[in-house]
């Protein structure tokens, strides 16, 4: 195990009646973003306060590099996070904010107009935090978590309020950081802020994960043996496949679904029965709909959470 | 799953250090980079300088300059007594010469006294003693007000005593003195050293104490006196002291057996009425013979003023109470703002052993209002005593050492306060919930008890005892003189508490709620 491996092992959290952790299990591996995905109240932000120490599970385990977070000596050297890109004094510049994180680790301030340029943030880091944006919010708090330079990374939310421009950085800057061999564990109740940016997911929900894969499997599953087919001629396809052992349905004026075909076969019986076509593709499920899919159970159980007296902790 | 990359992230930029030291400079960052709590500490400093300028007495308020039971204002004149402080020598005195090496020896038989209740009448006077009526014999440098002095007398109700030099007191004998039942009494001279004797019988002495009257002249007078304070009752605390009525009293001892040895040069006896006539409308004062003896009435009384309002240096020092209101607010905020915000929980994730953080945090808010304060304290000392001896306000004196317990101690009260505020700050979470919770635990107990009066004496002193405001003792610059009856009201300068014992029970209450807190802190999610 690397000191940049984040172990989570059978956290469970109760806030009153709520049980917002049920045996959250899983890992962050170095090299690559892990998205952590779940509706809210999944238990996501619960579950990075317990590895950053800050809240105590009721049982279970989350450690860094094999060891509590709160046994860290210079834990901003281990470990970077943002939680909640409002955690700023209004009052305070944000490079000020910095300089006091700077100072608890013992960092020069040299320090801080480093991580300010590497965040793209301007002059206006030195004016009062209160008057930012939540772009800039999020790009203060990625500073601040750069700080130490650590290897592990985790950030909730962090696409939260920020504009295209700053999600297409956000994303290519995870992915390099990811690249310098960093454990970067990413949450989101959005799965498309992931796509093109997560190598691995860890999806939640209920307080448990779901899914713990990457990427290319879970489009591959949520795929399954289908193709898509573009004809004029629908009735004569759903003949000839249906013949050939296929289920076929529509899917639009001139499109069909067939499954239980691999598209080379599709295409042979349609060349044999002179059917024409204009595009046979093996069909793609989006992330969207595979997680959509996974965490609908979820979905509903937070229907019924939200009007319950713990769900003003679940995120 | 993808493989995941071998090895992991290295950071090529040097290590720092989280140390207590790098947690102190972290949080001393935080409370200098907030411009409205540098704002508020600064207002803090301001109040406590500029607030005592605002409470001005009217020289000459005092209802009478005998009278120090009442005090309503600051004296424009009083005579001094040996130590500076201002004090009250009026009695009746029957005296001759006494050499350098002498004794008096008298015995007293009766002690009878009467009052006027409204302090208006002396047609419808009531007979009996003050507490501290007092007739006895004396050794005194001179006749003048505010000379050295040494005395054995009888009181109303407390016994022999032994006084000198107006604020010292010892006990001898108890109970009352009477035909059947008289009190011998001796003072003897060696040079500067008087020593006090009583005696039940005359025969067997017993000495009450041996002082040294520095600059005793060579020929002092000695002889026998009577006085009676005002008689007086406090029935309601205000702002500048107390109100009440009262009157003039007076005192008649009967003494025989009365032997001057070292008499010089041999004479009769003189009368005079030290320090003019005060209550000299009472008819009896003076003195006469009978039969062997002498009987003595006097009015007035010899002994310390009380230093009370505008002639007393706890005055300057009232802004300090108003500092410590902005102080607490600041010192609450710097903790309630990190919860307010979510902020706390990147200080913890900085900082993970959560106890430190308070301890920081303490030691930051302490300091500065430490740092803040003395300067102000000292800045009103020295703006506002100039300001009130050029009205012709009398302030009396305080040792250098008492001085510097008040002025340091005030800032150290203000320190200790916004460390208990930090503290409920850290146990509440929540700004405005602590702010009225310090209020109520350190600022109300002593805005009830000092500027408003509005409690009962006994609540008052009580509040005073057992909460937090108890510090203020730490201010009180003059000792409450038991021999003297007067308001020792928290008004006034004067707490329940002995001043270290007040700010002890603060720093308890500190500590147990700072102890509660990281208790807390560390229990608690974030």
């Amino acid at each position: 195990m690397s000191e940049a491996t984040i172990t989570v092992t059978g956290l469970r959290k109760r806030f009153g009646t709520t049980q917002a952790l049920d045996g959250m299990s899983f890992t962050v591996q170095p090299g690559q973003v892990t998205g952590f995905v779940g509706p809210n109240g999944a238990g996501k932000s619960t579950t990075m306060r317990i590895i950053l120490g800050l809240d105590a599970p009721n049982a279970g385990s989350a450690l860094i590099g094999g060891r509590p977070y709160s046994s860290l000596r210079r834990p901003l050297s281990r470990v970077g996070a943002v939680l909640d890109a409002g955690a700023l004094q209004p009052s305070r510049s944000g490079r000020n904010h910095l300089l006091w994180l700077a100072r608890s680790q013992g960092l020069p301030a040299r320090r801080v107009d480093e991580v300010i340029a590497l965040v793209g943030l301007g002059p206006a880091i030195r004016r009062k935090a209160g008057g930012y944006s939540l772009g800039m919010r999020q790009r203060l708090g990625i500073a601040a978590a750069l700080l130490g330079d650590p290897p592990v990374l985790i950030l909730d939310e962090p696409f939260n309020g920020m504009d295209p421009e700053g999600i297409v950085w956000l994303r290519g800057f995870l992915g390099s950081l990811a690249g310098e061999g960093r454990s970067v564990l990413v949450s989101s109740h959005l799965m498309g802020e992931l796509q093109d940016t997560a190598g691995h997911l860890v999806i939640v929900g209920r307080g448990r994960v779901i899914a713990d894969t990457s990427v290319a499997q879970l489009i591959a599953a949520a795929s399954g043996d289908r193709v898509t087919l573009r004809t004029a001629e629908r009735p004569s396809a759903v003949t000839a496949l249906e013949h050939a052992g296929a289920v076929v349905t529509a899917a639009g004026p001139d499109t069909l679904t067939v499954s239980g075909l691999p598209a080379e076969k599709v295409v042979a019986i349609l060349g044999a029965s002179a059917v024409p076509f204009s595009e046979v593709s093996a069909h793609r499920a989006t992330l969207e709909a595979a997680y959509l899919e996974l965490t609908q159970e979820a979905v509903e159980y937070r229907a019924v959470a939200v009007g319950s007296p713990g769900a003003r902790v679940m995120r | 799953m993808t493989a995941p990359a071998l090895t992991s992230y290295r950071s090529a930029a040097p290590a720092g250090h989280d140390g207590f030291a790098q947690l102190l400079w972290a949080e001393w960052t935080k409370f200098r980079t907030v411009r409205g709590w540098i704002v508020g500490m600064m207002v803090a400093g301001l109040l406590t300088v500029g607030v005592g300028l605002l409470s001005h007495g009217e020289c000459g308020s005092q209802a009478s300059a005998s009278a120090p039971v009442v005090t309503g204002g600051p004296a424009c004149t009083s005579p001094l007594g040996p130590g500076g402080e201002a004090v009250t020598d009026g009695f009746y005195f029957v005296h001759r010469g006494m050499g350098s090496d002498g004794s008096i020896t008298a015995r007293v038989t009766s002690m009878t006294g009467s009052y006027s209740p409204d302090g208006v009448s002396t047609q419808d006077l009531k007979p009996g003693l003050q507490p501290w009526s007092k007739a006895g014999i004396i050794i005194k440098a001179s006749a003048s007000e505010g000379s050295a002095y040494a005395a054995m007398m009888v009181t109303g109700s407390h016994g022999v005593r032994m006084q000198w030099n107006f604020t010292g007191d010892a006990a001898g004998l108890g109970g009352a003195v009477s035909a059947a039942s008289p009190r011998w009494l001796r003072l003897t001279r060696a040079g500067d050293t008087v020593t006090g004797y009583d005696s039940l019988d005359g025969t067997h002495w017993s000495v009450v104490g041996t002082v040294t009257l520095t600059g005793l002249p060579p020929t002092a007078l000695a002889g026998l006196f009577a006085a009676s304070p005002d008689y007086a009752v406090v029935t309601s605390r205000s702002a500048g002291g107390g109100s009440g009525s009262g009157g003039p009293s007076q005192a008649t001892a009967a003494f025989d057996r009365v032997a001057l040895r070292g008499a010089r040069p041999a004479g009769a006896w003189t009368g005079t009425a030290v320090g003019g006539a005060p209550g000299g409308s009472y008819p009896v004062l003076g003195y006469r013979q009978s039969g062997g003896g002498l009987v003595v009435s006097g009015s007035g009384d010899i002994s310390p003023v009380p230093p009370a309002g505008e002639g007393s240096v706890a005055n300057t020092l009232v802004g300090a109470f108003a500092g410590l209101i902005a102080m607490v607010v600041v010192a609450a905020m710097f903790i309630t703002a990190e919860y307010r915000r979510g902020l706390i929980r990147v200080t913890l994730a900085a900082s993970p052993c959560r106890s430190r953080i308070l301890a920081a945090k303490a030691i930051v808010v302490g300091s500065a209002a430490f740092v803040v304060a003395l300067p102000a304290v000292v800045a009103a000392t020295l703006i506002e005593e100039p300001l009130a001896r050029s009205r012709g306000v009398f302030i009396d004196p305080v040792p250098v050492l008492t001085e510097v317990r008040v002025l340091a101690g005030t800032a150290a009260l203000l320190a200790v306060a916004a460390v208990l505020a930090l503290a409920l700050g850290a146990v509440l979470r929540h700004s405005a919930v602590t702010v009225t919770a310090v209020i109520a635990v350190i600022v109300l107990p002593y805005f009830f008890a000092v500027p408003l009066a509005l409690l009962p004496a006994g609540a008052a002193d009580w509040l005073l005892r057992v909460t937090p405001a108890a510090g203020f003792a730490i201010q009180q610059p003059y000792p409450a003189y038991p021999q003297v009856t007067s308001a020792y009201t928290p008004g006034n300068g004067y707490y329940p508490l002995a001043p270290w014992a007040g700010f002890a029970v603060l720093c308890a209450w500190t500590a147990l709620t700072l102890g509660l807190a990281m208790y807390l802190l560390r229990r608690r999610d974030a």
